[in-house]
């Protein structure tokens, strides 16, 4: 193998990876630096008049993480002028809630109520599928302790925990039990279509066969049956957000490591036509090979019968 | 940096006798064992011969050991033997802590309409003899209880248990993974019908294991095909994998003999990091359990996060919090001790082998302290009594 084709593999491998990261998680630069190197860790002591200290705390010890976000809010402006933790959890779950403070020193509690938990996770980099809920419980602290401030309830929300059936995408055995009964559906396809589910390695679709047949009270052999081709899954519009969601979530990073970069160009019915960049486009092979890993996961991710095409 | 290796019940270091052992088998003598010929024959009588050696570790008899791919096709081999010997017979006793790989083949069998119970343990991870005496009736086919746990270390009364088994007549499977090598074995004075065991727990490869089958015991197999394993088990041996586990087992009856060695060492690392640490305390019998294992539940915070603090230090180890699972629950071993969730997420273990060393654990005792205080500090929680936490348990003690 010749030094050019390096690169390439690494690249491919690292693709390929994204589908497969289990146990010890591949957490991004970002997510250990907050983790190793904490910023505003411990509680608010000191106050002056004018300004007023709130806590929100959320957990569950369940999954073996809890928070404590404090604020000092000055209440004049509604300025959060300081904001520190306490977290019970694992490493994303400490870095997650450590960029929150970074996020929301400066701004005013309406401003910091528009931040997502998936801002909070792209401010590290991206987490972990498994570990979004990190980033959900950093969101939900700040709401509970704005709501405190504000002295209003704070809005429960419901959690899905239980053992996970599909692993690609995380997804519970409540929430495919769920989806199933919330949308009478009567196929494993159609649970696939709905959620994703089984829908990457396929190695949990006999156990959706097994819920499907428990939720609607039938044998396994009626819910393997395809689905009748009523239900269109995508609208080409859907279709094309998706994709440009995939590339910029999990290819771009990806390549970026690596002085790549890949722009959606067009989307005609199944051809996906890309422009790409950077490095490792030099020669007709190393495009050949990229073009293979991008399209292998926007056929995992959005469609099996999609087609890339570098233009 | 040199790797502290403390991960052994997970998988061990081949050692450098075995790969010797089975080198020439991947290299020069790719014979088939039941060839006719001289070439295919060599191979087989040092197939024997590693039977023999696998037969002597058990205290067994050379016809009554199976080899298997992984300690999990043996549990499914045995279970499977015992109920398809005994059609008429549908329920199952086993423990609720058990390995995956005999708890989801339960699991399956349930909705097959088999009935299974699962023993409980208390908070020493031990269980309760009358219970499980009261629990094997006329309908049991099967009794399936582990040596030695694989988390906790905890060691069951094998032989007790094998006793009230054998006074009621019903098949005793037992799953010693992680017990041969560990604890002396002899299969001829003993209550148990199978017994399984895995390679890469005692310094053979992966992708190894064999099945102990006692004489007279009706046994179907589960991979259906030649007359391999006395038509045992279909399939053309591993022959590397097989003279590796021979030679494996002939260095684990040498090592037995040292064993007290491991136990000190372990005793020093638990003795320590108790001593060092505040809030620290040894989940799961403190007697009955495995020389080489320890596993301590650090109140007030993450396994995960422990476990990498430790990695950067070189240090492997192992937890049973959620976070480390691959699932959101935690260690269902530890959930089944009744530990309280402030230790069970916060605990690790540290399973050591014959090529631990004393600096190793004294290395581990240097740097453990600062990685929970670092921790701790970050913490919400110091004690038992936040309210806030304590609302929480309660609400899961009852939706678990």
């Amino acid at each position: 193998m010749t030094n050019q084709y390096k690169p390439i593999k690494k690249l491919t491998s690292k693709l390929r990876n994204l589908r497969t990261l289990r146990l010890m998680w591949e957490y991004t630069d970002q997510v250990m630096d907050f983790f190793y190197n904490p910023r505003n860790q411990g509680k608010i002591t000191e106050i002056t008049t004018g300004e007023k200290v709130v806590t929100g705390e959320v957990g569950s010890i369940a999954c073996g993480d809890a928070l404590s976000l404090h604020l000092k809010v000055d209440e004049t402006t509604n300025r959060i002028l300081d904001a520190r933790f306490q977290t019970f959890g694992c490493a994303s779950a400490i870095a997650s809630s450590s960029v929150l403070t970074e996020m929301i020193k400066g701004k005013t509690v309406d401003e910091a109520l528009k931040i997502t938990n998936k801002e909070i996770a792209q401010s590290l980099g991206g987490l972990p599928k498994e570990k979004m809920h990190c980033s959900v419980m950093g969101q939900e602290a700040l709401e509970a302790a704005i709501s405190n401030y504000r002295g209003v309830p704070i809005v429960s929300h419901e959690e899905e925990e239980g053992a996970i059936v599909c692993t690609c995408f995380a997804i519970s055995e409540a929430r495919v039990k769920r989806v199933i009964q919330e949308n009478n559906l009567k196929t494993t396809e159609e649970v696939t279509n709905y959620i994703k589910a089984g829908g990457g390695c396929g190695s949990c679709l006999a156990e959706i066969d097994d819920l499907v047949a428990e939720v609607n009270n039938v044998s396994i052999e009626a819910v393997q049956k395809t689905a009748p081709p009523a239900v269109k899954v995508l609208t080409n519009l859907q279709k094309i957000a998706l994709i440009q969601e995939i590339l910029t979530e999990h290819v771009k990073p990806v390549l970026a490591e690596d002085g790549g970069d890949v722009e959606l160009y067009d989307v005609e019915g199944d051809i996906v036509k890309v422009q790409l960049k950077g490095a490792c486009t030099s020669c007709a092979s190393s495009s050949a090979t990229l073009k293979m890993a991008i399209e292998a996961t926007l056929r995992e991710r959005v469609l099996p019968s999609l087609v890339v095409e570098p233009v | 940096m040199s790797v502290i290796y403390l991960d052994n019940n997970a998988t061990t270091k081949v050692d450098e006798a075995v790969l010797e052992a089975m080198l020439p088998y991947l290299r020069e003598y790719y014979g088939n064992p039941s060839s006719m010929h001289t070439f295919g024959g060599q191979v087989g009588a040092k197939v024997k011969e590693a039977r023999e050696q696998v037969a002597a570790l058990l205290g067994a008899l050379d016809s009554e050991i199976i080899f298997t791919s992984c300690g999990t096709e043996g549990d499914n081999a045995a279970i499977q033997a015992a109920l398809s010997a005994q059609p008429n017979k549908r329920h199952i006793v086993t423990t609720a802590v058990e390995h995956a790989a005999i708890l989801n083949v339960c699991k399956r069998l349930e909705k097959k309409g088999y009935k299974v119970t699962y023993l409980p343990v208390n908070r020493l991870g031990q269980l309760d003899l009358e219970q499980l005496a009261a629990s094997i009736t006329d309908e049991t086919a099967l009794v399936s209880v582990m040596y030695a746990n694989n988390e906790s270390g905890v060691v069951f009364p094998i032989e007790k248990i094998g006793q009230i088994v054998k006074a009621k007549g019903v098949t005793f499977h037992v799953d010693a993974v992680q017990a041969v090598g560990k604890i002396p074995l002899d299969m001829k004075s003993s209550t148990i019908d199978m017994l399984t065991l895995s390679g890469h727990k005692l310094h053979a490869p992966k992708g190894m294991g064999a099945l102990y089958v006692r004489k007279g015991v009706r046994f179907r197999p589960l991979l259906i095909g030649g007359h391999q394993e006395r038509g045992r088990r279909g399939g053309t041996e591993n022959v590397p994998g097989i003279i590796a586990l021979g030679k494996a087992a002939q260095l684990a009856q040498h090592h037995l003999g040292q064993i007290e060695w491991e136990r000190k060492l372990r005793d020093r690392l638990e003795y320590g990091l108790l001593s060092s640490i505040p809030d620290s305390e040894v989940n799961g019998d403190p007697i009955n359990r495995l020389p080489n294992t320890t596993n301590i539940g650090f109140k007030y915070i993450e396994g995960e996060a422990i476990l990498l603090l430790l990695n950067k230090n070189g240090i492997c180890a192992s937890s049973g919090s959620a976070c480390t699972s691959g699932s959101l629950e935690p260690s269902h071993v530890l959930r089944a001790m009744g530990l309280p969730y402030t230790v069970l997420h916060g605990s690790i273990r540290f399973s050591l082998s014959r090529y631990t060393t004393e600096a190793e654990i004294d290395q581990v005792l240097a740097i453990m302290p600062t990685i929970v205080e670092r921790l701790r500090a970050l913490s919400p929680f110091s004690n038992d009594s936040a309210s806030w936490l304590q609302e929480q348990e309660k609400t899961l003690s009852v939706s678990h």
